[in-house]
């Protein structure tokens, strides 16, 4: 039996979960990564992407987040989310919709280096819109 | 003297103002809850966002090459001063508590041969400030058609916000709003967001932790810290809304406790006018018979 840890999801708008997991997988920025019991303390950005919690009882939830970053600590795991939504409740509309904003600010983007990284996080959305929504 | 028909006229209005400002009393009570309840829903992502900073911006103190938004331009010409009230009045004195706080410190800052920019958030402010600073007033947002304030709403203002500055616009911003004490009392507060601060408490417990950084300390830091802007932008935002449905709900209710008081000295006279002419037409009565 794996050791449990706090693991706190949180989008600016509320607190989504607080609860004992096992296991967590986060889309961290330089690849997914598995975060177990005492983790090195560790601080890491997120980009867009699926957040499998898995908790004590063995029941595993999907949540989609898009960018924040998570505070990794021995003693538990806080993932501060631009915006997270519960997989189950994500739907192929939204997801188009932020495609679209993201596409418009694109255009409308000055600096090369904004241009960039936009077009990067647009990729990981469209990736991630092939994830959740297979056609 | 008004007649007994005007008086009974204007009992009838003033029951009518008592009846609109029991009812926006009750709305303003019932939309209070919810915005409390969004305040503090939004509390532990800011908690948690102000301990992470605060950790890093201490171990980036000393660093030349710290972002522009941590360690500011290095002057203090140009202020930016954010805004932000209500969409609407009838809530005593929230704006005007606000807007007087904004306007002291823009004549201050004025006196002292700075330049002053202002952005408004919310239409009660645009309208008022409009007046004496016509040239200052750089934007204005307004969520008049929003039900729900989202964390898109803060956004969008740090969006225009973080474009100003870097296109090196301001070098220092404050943000103007209320602070949710009580129902009773909600204080206009004045809070500097850029370039950032924070409690030397608040560092000391962060930076005990030895973390490791991925990518770089550096790259995070400059992440975070416009996330920080929108977030203490929303912060403000929700606060505000709690403040103001509390302002408006303690102002209607001295409105419609006042409207009792008007009622009850209308009524007075209104039955000592009816006595006297009952009184009146007795008398006439009496002294024709005795005339007989």
């Amino acid at each position: 039996m794996a050791e449990a840890f706090n693991f706190e999801l949180v989008s600016p708008e509320r607190l989504l979960v607080s609860e004992k997991v096992t296991e967590v997988v986060i889309p961290a920025t330089l690849g997914e990564m598995t975060v177990l019991a005492n983790h090195a303390p560790t601080m890491t950005t997120i980009k867009p992407g699926v957040v499998s919690v898995k908790l004590a009882s063995g029941q595993v939830n999907k949540y989609v987040v898009f960018g924040g970053f998570a505070d990794i600590l021995p003693t538990g795991c806080t993932l501060l989310a631009e915006s997270a939504v519960p997989a189950s409740e994500l739907t192929h509309a939204t997801l188009q919709k932020r495609i679209e904003t993201t596409q418009a600010e694109i255009n409308h983007a000055q600096s090369d280096e904004h241009k960039t990284k936009l077009e990067q996080f647009l990729a990981e959305l469209t990736h991630l819109n092939g994830v959740v929504n297979p056609a | 003297m008004p007649s007994l028909k005007d008086l009974k006229n204007r009992i009838a209005s003033v029951k009518a103002t008592q009846k609109i400002t029991k009812a926006m009393k009750m709305v303003a009570a019932a939309k209070l809850r919810r915005a409390q309840e969004a305040a503090e829903a939004a509390r532990p992502y800011a908690e948690r966002m102000t301990k992470v900073l605060a950790g890093l911006s201490a171990a980036n103190a000393g660093n030349a090459e710290a972002p522009l938004l941590l360690s500011g331009t290095g002057k203090d010409q140009v202020h930016l001063l954010i805004v932000a009230t209500g969409e609407r009045g009838l809530a005593g004195g929230f704006n005007s508590s606000i807007i007087r706080l904004a306007r002291d410190h823009a004549l201050k800052l004025l006196a002292q041969g700075k330049t002053v920019k202002i952005i408004t958030v919310g239409r009660k402010g645009n309208d008022i400030l409009r007046r004496t600073f016509k040239d200052n007033i750089v934007d204005y947002v307004t969520f008049r058609e929003i039900k729900q304030l989202g964390f898109a709403q803060a956004d969008e203002v740090a969006h225009k916000v973080l474009a100003l500055y870097n296109a090196g616009e301001f070098d220092i911003a404050t943000l103007f709003y209320a602070r949710f004490q009580s129902v009773i009392s909600q204080v206009a507060t004045a809070s500097q967001i850029i370039p950032a601060k924070f409690d030397a408490t608040q560092a000391a417990d962060a930076s005990s932790a030895l973390y490791e950084y991925e990518p770089s300390e550096e790259e995070i830091l400059e992440d975070l810290l416009p996330k920080n802007v929108a977030v203490q932008i929303f912060r403000a935002l929700l606060e505000n809304n709690a403040s103001f449905y509390g302002a408006q709900m303690s102002a209607m209710d001295n409105a419609t406790r006042n409207a009792g008081d008007m009622i009850n000295k209308l009524t007075l006279s209104y039955n000592r006018q009816r006595q006297a002419q009952i009184t009146k037409e007795l008398i006439e009565i009496i002294s024709g018979a005795e005339a007989l």
